[in-house]
């Protein structure tokens, strides 16, 4: 058993070691290397697919395991955050793509990891990016006629829905309130 | 063997109203539907330690067989739609429980965007059940009550409860 877990610790690479091979092999479209303790990369967004192809397909990643995709609003800017995992290897890494806030969109990776698909249609629904060539871009949570997307720092939550109000008449925790 | 005349000649005196009522509070049939933690409460309500079916309150998967929604759980606004459209779907007279804070104010959730604050705010509500999640001795206590509601009630006067009975 010890040397099955032997055998498989010996192929395992940290995650800057995967961003050096990324750097050696695409150059200019790895923007940043960076994080502490966990080091992500930035990538360019025109080539998520192509990286994201390589680091599955080739065996010495075999990034085989979508763990999460996420996205973060940081108020200038809009980043899709890919979490990596090899169980083959049993490493992983995380990749990052900055977008702009008007109109986010980035090329999907639902061709690559199937996980994908409801993940990018959270995205979506929440913050707003499109994912180019995804099959079904549609929300996933909020209700179809809901106006605008609620994790964007400067959502505004509307006053009713459907006649229902948003408001409550005597709330225990205002948000105008300092505590 | 025939029951004619094997029953003493027994007369029982009551009021119509009381009887209907009687009848109605007994079997109370409400809606297998649940909405989020509080709906683990409700099937452990309707499980064999509290038997909430002594009372005569049986689940019903269907909407139109059912006189009794509890709202379980946290109610989104998207939710909160096709709630109002299952209780259209109820037959008159229908009451609501309304089960656990979440669905009495919104509860822990009542700040979030997604989440309506309250049922009251969609569905007329009978009877408020506090807790987070109650428990089954405290729905049991909800079902008592709007017995209790039930058996007030008037079907052959004129006025009625307000609401939802008063189109019947």
């Amino acid at each position: 058993m010890s040397g099955v877990t032997a055998k498989l610790r010996r192929l395992e690479m940290e995650p800057l070691q995967i961003y050096e091979s990324l750097r050696q092999r695409y150059a200019e479209k790895i923007l940043e290397v960076g994080g502490k303790p966990d080091a992500y990369a930035v990538v360019d967004g025109s080539a998520i697919g192509e990286i994201c192809h390589f680091l599955r397909d080739d065996s010495e990643t075999a990034m085989d395991c979508l763990s999460n995709e996420t996205g973060v609003d940081y108020k200038d800017r809009i980043e899709v955050v890919y979490h990596l995992f090899s169980y083959k290897h049993h490493h992983g890494c995380v990749l990052k793509v900055r977008l702009p806030r008007e109109n986010p969109v980035v090329t999907t990776v639902e061709g690559i990891w199937n996980a994908a698909n409801w993940m990018e249609r959270e995205i979506f629904d929440l913050l707003g990016v499109t994912f180019q060539g995804h099959s079904d871009m549609r929300r996933i949570l909020m209700p179809e006629d809901w106006p605008g997307h609620p994790l964007r720092k400067d959502f505004v939550e509307p006053q009713e829905y459907h006649g229902i109000s948003t408001v409550r008449e005597s709330p225990i925790i205002r948000l105008d309130q300092k505590h | 063997m025939s029951l004619l005349n094997t029953f003493p000649d027994y007369v029982l005196t009551t009021k119509t109203d009381e009887l209907i009522n009687w009848m109605r509070k007994s079997s109370l049939w409400y809606m297998l539907f649940g909405l989020a933690c509080c709906a683990i409460e409700l099937m452990h309500t309707g499980g064999p330690r509290s038997d909430i079916e002594r009372f005569g309150a049986t689940p019903r998967a269907s909407a139109r067989q059912s006189d009794l929604m509890i709202i379980a759980g946290t109610l989104t606004l998207k939710m909160a739609l096709r709630t109002r459209l299952l209780y259209d779907q109820m037959p008159d007279p229908k009451y609501i429980i309304s089960m656990g804070s979440c669905s009495n104010c919104g509860g822990l959730f009542q700040l979030a965007y997604s989440v309506c604050d309250g049922v009251d705010k969609v569905l007329p509500v009978d009877v408020y059940v506090p807790g987070c999640p109650p428990r089954p001795e405290a729905l049991t206590e909800g079902l008592l009550k709007l017995q209790d509601k039930i058996m007030s009630e008037r079907w052959l006067a004129r006025e009625r409860r307000n609401g939802q009975a008063a189109q019947a």
